[in-house]
């Protein structure tokens, strides 16, 4: 399936291996809308385990978002990944897995990572008016947004 | 405490302009919870109708997010097991097992057999509390309260086990990476094997009281049905899946711990309804009880832990592992820079994701059905939020 995927995309796919006997793809941001159709349709990774993503600050491209698909017919796993720069935009992957939706929102609530073409992009576990995205490397572990929580929770500070 | 709640968290939900006479004009929004005992948790469905029958919904959570993900990259691997008890408090030994089994892949290092065997007869003893307490508060919210008291007598039995086994009756923290920490204490197996006579007859006591019973196969027949194709498109995993007829159980699917050494059925349903997820959860119940009887009688001898170092310093690189959990699949994505503290933990939650498909499953359903159908998706609001 790799080499028949290099052999379609070529360039595209940066790095296509296994670690830990896991398959993994590392693919160029502008491959991805099309490599993710392929493998639903082609390869039927019908199962969109889960969407998420790494924050490496010292990279150019700081993020990488992280696909874990699954094939049901073939009992198989792969993990395709792609960097993004922080004003990059993602492409949705809701028209191809529904499931997309929350997982992507999540990824934005968390990274601020912004996801073109989702039906309904806002926040999802923290409240739509907090600052900041706490998944981020800068952001720190005890930091909070002090104003949304004087207005709304009436306390001086969450900590 | 209602402005609070209004003030950030609006819905996307509007009424459609149409023309309307006096008496179809009783489209109406309510909100229900996020305090409200049939959802389980704090969990708000905003919802929307026309009468009695729902036009759409919408879920607002995370009134339970600690942040559990940040937490993990400022604590070393061993400092963070603890934490995941926290995020599934009913099923607390299976998140265990996943997070210990993912680190252990990343260090390359395997648990002794005899850890495997004890981890395996942990696991599924609570895979029966969490199915136990699902079937209590389900037919509770649906109006049936006898089960309750019965499943959690019994499910105190199970509690009074792991107590027993490490201190602790709900965030057990039982695992260790590498292995277990705590050898199983004088007579383990024999009142492993005493619960499993003492509780098999009750899972029919409690099939006695429902499985038949007309009002709850009128509340349940029918009610919240998905196709295995919305379920595959949505990622539902777990029982829900199953129920709707396709045959996937990470235990066989992708094997691990002990599970290949034991013979054991994927119970399976056909319509996808509320019904079979009841059918296939008891008799999932069945299974385990089954998995656990074969497992008890031979625990293999040998130690206990696998030969670890103190500081934890796993290679450079990234794993997934999933395990099947009482609710799905429950899946953790660690990073690791080669440092004592892993660089990203992301946890793949079973509850968020099947919490997903409630809109797909309610839409033209009645508000009574709507209790129904977030019982039958047995979520856990802690592991939803995280």
């Amino acid at each position: 399936m790799i080499s028949r995927l290099k052999g379609q995309h070529g360039s595209g796919i940066r790095e296509a291996n296994t670690y830990l006997g896991q398959k993994y793809v590392v693919a160029d941001s502008s491959l991805i809308p099309e490599l993710l159709q392929v493998l639903r349709d082609q390869e039927h990774f019908d199962y969109c385990v889960d969407i998420t993503a790494v924050h490496y600050p010292d990279r150019e491209k700081q993020f990488e978002v992280v696909w874990i698909l699954y094939s049901f017919p073939r009992n198989e796993r792969i993990r395709v990944k792609a960097s993004y720069a922080e004003v990059e935009s993602v492409p949705s992957a809701v028209p191809i897995w529904p499931t997309a939706n929350w997982l992507e929102r999540e990824v934005f609530d968390m990274f601020g990572i912004r996801f073109e073409g989702h039906p309904d992009l806002k926040r999802i576990l923290l409240p739509d008016g907090w600052k900041g995205h706490p998944l981020r490397k800068d952001y720190g572990i005890i930091q909070q947004d002090q104003e949304w929580v004087q207005i709304n929770l009436g306390i001086e500070s969450g900590q | 405490m209602t402005d609070r709640t209004t003030i950030d968290r609006t819905s996307h939900l509007e009424l459609e302009h149409h023309e309307k006479t006096f008496l179809d004009s009783n489209e109406l929004i309510i909100n229900m919870g996020p305090q409200h005992p049939a959802t389980h948790g704090v969990l708000r469905v905003i919802l929307k109708l026309d009468g009695e029958k729902v036009l759409g919904t919408e879920c607002v959570i995370g009134y339970l997010h600690r942040g559990v993900e940040k937490i993990a990259e400022h604590r070393t691997y061993t400092m963070f097991n603890p934490y995941v008890d926290r995020m599934d408090y009913v099923a607390a030994v299976s998140n265990g097992l996943g997070y210990c089994e993912a680190v252990e892949k990343l260090l390359n290092v395997e648990a002794p057999r005899r850890a495997q065997y004890i981890r395996v007869v942990l696991t599924e003893l609570n895979r029966l509390a969490s199915h136990m307490l699902w079937l209590g508060t389900h037919a509770l919210d649906i109006g049936a309260i006898t089960p309750l008291f019965y499943t959690f007598r019994d499910r105190e039995e199970i509690l009074k086990i792991f107590e027993k086994y490490c201190g602790a009756r709900l965030t057990t923290h039982a695992f260790r990476i590498g292995g277990c920490s705590y050898e199983t204490y004088d007579g383990f197996e024999r009142e492993v094997k005493k619960f499993l006579d003492f509780v098999t007859p009750k899972i029919d006591e409690y099939e006695e009281l429902l499985t038949t019973n007309r009002i709850w196969v009128e509340r349940t027949k029918d009610v919240g049905k998905i196709s295995a194709k919305e379920c595959i498109a949505l990622g539902v995993t777990g029982p829900v899946l199953r129920a709707s007829g396709v045959k996937w159980d990470l235990r066989k699917a992708q094997p691990y711990a002990a599970y290949p050494d034991f013979d054991f059925e994927i119970p399976v349903g056909q319509n996808g309804d509320t019904y079979d997820r009841y059918i296939v959860r008891m008799q999932e119940m069945r299974q385990s009880l089954r998995i656990i009887d074969q497992a008890i009688g031979k625990i293999p001898d040998g130690p206990i832990m696998a030969k670890i170092p103190k500081v934890m310093k796993p290679p450079v690189g990234e794993i997934y592992h999933s395990i099947e959990a009482p609710k799905g699949e429950l899946g953790y994505f660690i990073v690791s820079d080669g440092s004592t503290q892993p660089y990203r933990v992301r946890v793949r939650p079973p509850s968020f994701v099947n919490l997903q498909a409630l809109d797909m499953m309610v839409r033209g359903a009645l508000v009574a059905d709507v209790i129904a159908v977030i019982g039958t998706l047995d979520i856990v609001l802690g592991e939803v939020d995280r």
